[in-house]
């Protein structure tokens, strides 16, 4: 991506006769922004411009949660992903739990049967090892509830200042099965759009802690295993599921929006059916975001044909991290490639993939 | 706190206003909301789309954002670039582009930006960095002065000289004057933006609407305070009314908040200020009085001879002012996007041209037609 272009920057004979030299960058663009790491569309840019080129094979082009590999006779799910939250611990969660929850999710997410998980840690010197121990101890637990063993694993240590305490990698494997094959681009019209609990509940947990906002909230991360919930789904509706996204950063927003452009069809909200948490709602008023937008870890995201809407749900609801699945949406053909969204008063709008992170707003 | 605001956001009250904005309207009304708070909750509530033909809404340079001038932020770039400086803002300031970046590049850059939610909380980061310079950008409308008046404030209470503030205040009514005072003038009545009452108190805006024969509405946020202030400005308006009425009665009193125009007052005074897109308005800025210059980032860093120039193709100034709406400048959506803003209306959620990005632009491409289907494959390429 390029910066924004300015014919005019000041001039530098006018900063040179204040005796000032203008650290003010002029290559534009040129490197990494927080923005590129936010799940919108720098992100996706910087994964399409120099990723992707690069790395091109079939299996990377699908561009799922996770790529599909054929071995013998089976075909399997293999995703990675990065853990890089701060503070380590938060209300509802750790780190060590985010990072076996993410990456199982993802492997869920294909409609794939979870088998091992492999994990790297990147370490910094001076990290507390009792702190250590809670985040490992959080981990074993995790994979031992979801039934998946960490078979093989790696540790780094950097410098103080180097990294954050701690970077968790995790890597998943699952068996894929021929009879139940959700994907991004598997949406069509006349299907609906359902979300498996209440949104927003990890980003707000985390930021009231990380950002000091001086004010209690009253919220914790979601952060949960979606297997048994997607295990249901696929027993309940089969191949009536279209596309299943865990909507962690970018929020429930960029996850429709990237089924919504991979399947060229329209989605449809329903704004006032979308389950916001009282003080979810209440911290994004308060500091100006769109829960929309919030990062999720407990969420799921399905759409399903319409005639197996109820039973979808009903099948949601017996899990507890469930509980308040309801129908938000619907699949629509126009605007093909949009996420819109009906206000209360009847008008609508449309729900963006965001440029980078949201940011707080002054007033 | 959200059971206040759902009585705010109640569709059913929300509709049975719009009815009567409708049966009220004898011909289509042009007002402007002043606050781009209020250009946000029309824009994602869809009141254009209800309002139908009864009322245009023009959106004012009410985003302090927006109308922060080129010169500033090229100001706070240099300042966050320098290596004793740890430059602090609201969050929204930091995509705002300057001549050739913004402070998230200059961040990537190795220059330390921190947002905070307070000019406080920057005070607090000075006193426990005090081998560093901690600079404020101290933005907006009436509404944020008292806070960043009182951070400069106590900071000289408490001695604390690793702080400034990069000021560029400016003030609601000069500036409704200069679009009263324009030729091409459309406006016909204001909502004026509640916050910045709650502040100022709203006798400021009697002699305008008195001299300008205007109605002025002092105007809430919510769905239901906007309808209801758009509802009175056209009932002034159909009974050949211009006076100054409160729709936000729970927050707004006549005289404002003494206290808060206090610490204004003794800290700041009346400038001449640059408005992004529109120029020079007389006295329309507040700039830190003489006694506290020691706080002035401008005096302290002498960033004077850093000047600029706004880009051409950008017509800011035109949405600004209401003579265009962004999906009329032909740069609307090619050379500006949220992602590559050529001016700051595109940039802050409360922008009038990010607003009508976000949630309005389908629309404008032909009611959810192909059209729109277009437009959203080169938003997407």
């Amino acid at each position: 991506m390029s910066g924004p272009k300015g014919p005019n920057r000041p001039d530098a004979e006018s900063l040179a006769s204040v005796g000032l030299s203008c650290p003010v960058p002029t290559g534009e663009g040129d490197r990494i922004l927080l923005g590129h790491g936010s799940g919108g569309k720098l992100s996706a840019a910087l994964i399409r411009d120099r990723f992707l080129p690069r790395f091109s094979n079939p299996a990377l082009a699908v561009l799922g949660d996770g790529a599909e590999v054929v071995l013998g006779t089976e075909r399997m799910a293999i995703s990675t992903d990065t853990f890089v939250v701060s503070p380590l611990e938060f209300p509802g969660g750790d780190i060590g739990l985010l990072a076996v929850h993410g990456t199982l999710n993802d492997v869920a997410m294909m409609g794939a049967e979870p088998v091992c998980l492999s994990t790297g840690f990147v370490l910094e010197e001076g990290l507390s090892l009792t702190l250590l121990d809670r985040v490992l101890e959080s981990m074993a637990d995790a994979a031992r509830q979801a039934g998946v063993p960490i078979v093989t694993g790696d540790t780094k240590v950097v410098e103080r200042g180097k990294a954050d305490g701690m970077f968790i990698n995790t890597t998943g494997v699952g068996r894929l099965r021929d009879d139940f094959r959700p994907a991004p681009d598997q949406a069509s019209p006349g299907d609906v759009v359902l979300v498996s609990g209440p949104i927003g509940r990890h980003g707000i947990a985390v930021m009231a802690v990380r950002e000091g906002l001086g004010f209690d909230v009253d919220v914790e991360s979601d952060t949960a295993h979606l297997g048994p919930l997607v295990e249901s789904l696929r027993a309940a509706c089969g191949q009536h599921v279209r596309a299943l996204r865990d909507p962690t950063r970018g929020g429930v927003a960029s996850a429709l929006n990237e089924i919504a452009a991979a399947s060229g069809v329209a989605i449809s909200l329903d704004g006032g059916a979308i389950p916001v948490p009282v003080p979810v709602a209440a911290a994004c008023e308060v500091l100006g975001l769109d829960p929309l937008y919030v990062a999720n870890e407990g969420v799921l995201v399905a759409v399903v044909a319409a005639e197996a809407a109820d039973s979808a749900i009903q099948s949601l609801r017996a899990h507890p991290a469930g509980a308040e699945s309801i129908q938000i949406g619907e699949v629509k053909d126009r605007p093909a490639g949009m996420v819109t969204l009906r206000t209360g008063l009847g008008g609508s709008r449309v729900v963006d993939m965001l440029p980078g992170d949201q940011l707080p707003r002054i007033c | 706190m959200m059971k206040f605001l759902s009585e705010y956001r109640d569709p059913e009250l929300a509709t049975a206003l719009v009815s009567r904005i409708r049966a009220l309207s004898t011909r289509p009304w042009t007002l402007m909301e002043v606050c781009g708070g209020q250009t946000h909750t029309i824009v994602k509530q869809g009141i254009l789309d209800v309002l139908g033909d009864s009322v245009e809404m023009i959106h004012g340079p009410g985003c302090p954002v927006c109308v922060t001038p080129l010169e500033q932020i090229d100001r706070a770039l240099h300042l966050a670039g320098r290596p004793e400086v740890i430059f602090t803002s609201f969050g929204d300031m930091l995509r705002v582009p300057g001549s050739d970046c913004d402070l998230f590049q200059v961040r990537a850059q190795g220059g330390e930006v921190q947002v905070v939610y307070s000019p406080l909380d920057a005070l607090e980061l000075a006193r426990a960095n005090p081998d560093r310079e901690v600079v404020f950008f101290a933005v907006g409308f009436e509404t944020t002065a008292p806070a960043n008046a009182m951070a400069v404030w106590q900071a000289r209470e408490l001695g604390i000289k690793n702080f400034s503030v990069l000021v560029s205040h400016v003030t609601v009514p000069p500036a409704m004057t200069a679009i009263l005072e324009s030729s091409d003038n459309r406006v016909q009545g204001f909502l004026a933006a509640g916050h910045v009452c709650t502040v100022m108190g709203w006798s400021e805006y009697e002699p305008i609407a008195d001299r300008y024969q205007v109605p002025i509405v002092v105007t809430g946020f919510e769905p239901v305070d906007i309808l209801e202030g758009i509802w009175m400005a056209v009932k002034q308006l159909e009974e050949g009314r211009a006076q100054v009425e409160n729709q936000y009665a729970r927050s707004v009193r006549r005289d404002g908040n003494r206290q808060a125009r206090d610490i204004v007052s003794q800290v700041f005074e009346l400038v001449d200020r640059q408005w992004r897109g529109i120029g020079e308005i007389p006295m329309s800025g507040l700039g830190l009085r003489d006694e506290f210059a020691a706080w002035d980032a401008e005096q302290k860093f002498d960033l004077h001879g850093i000047r600029a120039t706004e880009p051409a193709e950008c017509r800011a100034g035109d949405v600004l002012r209401g003579r265009i709406k962004p999906i009329e400048c032909a740069a609307f959506g090619k050379a500006c996007t949220p992602e590559n803003p050529l001016g700051a209306p595109m940039v802050s959620s409360e922008g009038a041209c990010a607003a009508y990005w976000s949630y309005a632009r389908y629309r404008e491409g032909g009611g959810g037609g192909e059209e729109s289907a277009e437009q959203s494959t080169e938003v997407r390429s």
